[in-house]
């Protein structure tokens, strides 16, 4: 007999949207179970290589239907230090469920009978968090001489301090910002990523004795050269994609018109949905647009739209996509939750111009639409605009969520890294070293913008290069 | 991180211009001459952008001066010696490009003479001849004149009322200067650089000026800014028709190439929430 995948409780639609309290509830120890006894426990297990960082999935999932539920947390441990953070934002429906055996064949994203395996993982996390369960560290003797600097405290640096602090080398990671956590912090919303899980996740590792300093941006205050002078053996970096792309279009500099970036730093790290009782602003319109078709388009999308409730602005919140929803690369889940929420979704349109008032307001936005063509080198059909099709829409706030590039502050004035021409750092691609002895990197500093898991994956594979290479030294 | 002398520098109807000096000896020592800091007073603060003014290296600190205009300044104000700040980060931005030029003249404007001050002891200290116009509303509001003429070879002073110096505008003066600079006071030696920080109206004038003269001018923007380190673009200006970020392209552009009704038009986007902010804060400090 089929089991029916057991679906996860969220909070309802229309009363979320006018909060940022968290959407998913997750599993409940009866759920858990339920979904994991779904499981075949396949001979030759296909999810596990479906994961950036091969979490031995059968074994943790096989250990929960026998209610060993410490044990199971400790499995994904082993390859995964932040399981709470990852079973809530990983693209599982691209990963470990689309191999899963229970997807049909060719399918470009998992079927729905897959395993729920990411809303198992969440369960175990949390499981963790509640019951202050600690990995313990296994202190290698011969690395407590030296000690290691991360640049950037975001998926990829906290993913390498922790793999390190594991076997008690010393590390430093240095921030920019005043808070920390990356993306996990600025970018993905509290609705999606509560800011108690991430601080949960960032003090574990302070207590493992990795020390973590904000307001230290490492290219503006220190060199690497310097680094390496104060006694750094080697060097991490994880400064991530933090140049926003702006579609270039006439118009852009028009006021509330915002990158995703701008946009979701002002709400997500200073709390600008909390205005005035945080002191930094963030405008919201009557009818605003985001052009995108990715999570942050569709994290944009959804802050947006709470931000018009809780003001008191009839919702219309608007997300254009020059392709189809197919071609979107956003997590399922993400676009479900925007549907469910209100928001609107126009397909094969692309912006051409912003036309705005006499104090430089946005007030419209010229579009054109477009119809697909043949297949471009993401292997996605390729947007062709239709000649004669110009219309406008009322826009009097923009968000622009086209994609990131990496952030060139530190790259700028350290010449010997040597950059690929998208300005991303260049890594041999078993050890993530750079061009520079000793200093690693990996996240999206690396190869345009990733997933928190693959940042996490490739800190994992330049922790243990970097091991390897002071063991030599 | 943390505050060890305040001084006032004048105050203004309740719109006071403060000096701090703030622990920072990492800032300190790797700062220079037209970068600046980002703070925040307090965890719910925002982030804004204030100019190192002088660094001192031994003592490991760096001071500040700004102005009491909105709520994070005057929050900055009511903190004393002793207080700590949440969050400082620095040194960020372009720093100014201090060489011999032969001659540079330096033109500061209100709030903005607190920034040319680096920049004029620097381009003193290359070889520079320093010619400095300072502008201010009135005598009450002119600060910095001491330090000032201690780095110029000329200084001259000019206030809207004409309570001190020259009663006009600085660009009054510029025009004079640059007319003369031609050949005659330092002899041979055009002016090979304007520099000039203040007000938005005051650059952009400065800005026409020189173009007539075709002088290299260099101004620093105070675009608004978030991060600051190149990550969002709320600090996006149009200079020479591309779009650059003041925090990492900048805060330094060629004035000639400056887009200025965009960036007066960007620096308006919060201005009723600044004001709805402020009011706020009024009513709630009545209250107490």
């Amino acid at each position: 007999m089929k089991k029916e995948p057991v679906k996860t409780r969220e909070l309802e639609a229309l009363k979320r949207a006018d909060t940022f309290d968290e959407v998913v509830l997750g599993y409940n120890e009866t759920e858990a179970l339920k979904e994991a006894g779904r499981c075949i426990q396949c001979k030759n297990p296909a999810c596990i290589a479906g994961c950036p960082v091969g979490i031995d999935i059968k074994t943790f999932i096989a250990k929960l239907v026998k209610k060993d539920y410490e044990g199971a947390y400790f499995t994904i441990r082993e390859k995964n230090d932040f399981p709470s953070i990852c079973g809530r934002v990983c693209p599982a429906e691209y990963q470990c469920r689309k191999t899963c055996v229970l997807t049909k064949k060719g399918s470009p994203f998992a079927s729905p009978e897959a395993i729920n395996i990411h809303f198992l993982e969440r369960f175990l996390g949390d499981y963790g968090m509640a019951n202050k369960l600690e990995v313990p560290v296994k202190k290698d003797g011969r690395l407590t001489k030296f000690k290691v600097a991360v640049v950037g405290s975001g998926p990829a640096g906290l993913a390498c301090a922790g793999e390190l602090a594991r076997l008690g080398l010393p590390v430093t990671v240095f921030e920019g910002l005043h808070k920390t956590g990356g993306v996990l912090r600025y970018g993905i919303p509290p609705f999606r990523m509560p800011r108690n899980i991430l601080d949960f996740e960032i003090d574990y590792l302070k207590k493992k004795a990795v020390l973590i300093i904000p307001n230290y941006l490492i290219g503006a205050v220190k060199s690497l050269d310097e680094l390496f002078e104060e006694g750094f053996s080697a060097i991490f970096l994880g400064m991530g994609a933090g140049i926003p792309s702006f579609l270039g279009v006439k118009g852009e500099n028009f006021c509330n018109i915002y990158s995703a970036n701008e946009f979701l730093t002002r709400v997500n790290l200073m709390s600008a949905y909390k205005f005035p009782e945080f002191h930094t602003p963030v405008n919201i319109g009557e009818h605003v647009i985001v052009v995108g078709g990715g999570n942050t388009a569709m994290d944009a999308a959804r802050s947006a739209l709470r931000l018009q409730r809780m003001n008191k602005i009839r919702p219309d919140t608007t997300i254009l996509y020059r392709r189809t929803e197919v071609e979107m690369p956003a997590r399922r889940l993400e676009i479900e939750h925007a549907k469910e929420e209100g928001v609107k979704f126009r397909f094969l349109v692309k912006p051409e111009e912003f036309i705005g008032d006499e104090f430089g307001f946005v007030k419209k936005m010229k579009c054109l639409e477009c119809k697909l063509g043949e297949p471009d080198s993401s292997g996605r059909r390729r947007p062709v605009e239709i000649p004669g099709s110009d219309f406008e829409l009322e826009c009097d706030m923009a968000v622009i969520a086209v994609g990131l590039k990496a952030n060139q502050l530190l790259l700028k004035v350290t010449p010997q890294l040597k950059t690929d021409k998208y300005g991303d750092v260049v890594v041999s691609p078993d050890t993530m070293e750079t061009s520079i002895k000793g200093v690693f990197a990996g996240g999206d500093i690396v190869g345009g913008e990733g997933t928190v898991i693959e940042a996490m994956g490739m800190a994992k594979k330049a922790s243990n290069a970097i091991v390897d290479y002071l063991l030599k030294q | 991180m943390k505050i060890l002398s305040k001084k006032i520098l004048c105050d203004s109807g309740g719109a006071k211009v403060i000096e701090m000096w703030i622990e920072s000896p990492d800032i300190a020592r790797k700062g220079r001459p037209g970068q600046f800091v980002v703070l925040m007073t307090g965890e719910k603060g925002e982030r804004i952008p204030l100019t190192i003014v002088e660094r001192d290296a031994a003592k490991g600190s760096i001071r500040i001066i700004f102005q009491e205009a909105g709520l994070t300044t005057k929050i900055l104000g009511g903190l004393n010696p002793g207080d700590f700040l949440y969050a400082l980060v620095g040194p960020l931005g372009h720093a100014t490009e201090i060489k011999n030029y032969g001659k540079v003249i330096i033109v500061g404007g209100g709030v903005g003479i607190a920034e040319v001050y680096p920049v004029a002891r620097a381009m003193k200290e290359a070889g520079n001849h320093v010619t400095t116009i300072l502008g201010a509303r009135s005598k009450d509001l002119l600060i910095l004149e001491k330090e000032l003429k201690g780095v110029s070879d000329e200084l001259y002073v000019t206030t809207d009322d004409g309570s001190y110096g020259k009663k006009g505008f600085v660009t009054d003066v510029l025009k004079e200067r640059l007319s003369e600079g031609q050949g005659s006071r330092v002899k041979g030696q055009e002016v090979g650089l304007v520099y000039a920080v203040g007000p938005i109206p005051m650059m952009r004038k400065v800005a026409s000026v020189t173009k007539d003269s075709n002088v290299r001018t260099i101004v620093s923007l105070n675009a608004l800014m978030v991060d600051a380190t190149g990550m969002c673009g709320c600090c996006r200006v149009t200079v020479g028709g591309e779009v650059k970020f003041s925090c990492v392209d900048g805060p330094e552009f060629d004035a000639s190439l400056v887009d200025w009704d965009e960036l007066v038009k960007r620096n308006r986007i919060y201005d009723s929430k600044e004001k709805h902010i402020c009011s706020l804060n009024v009513i709630a400090s009545k209250l107490k």
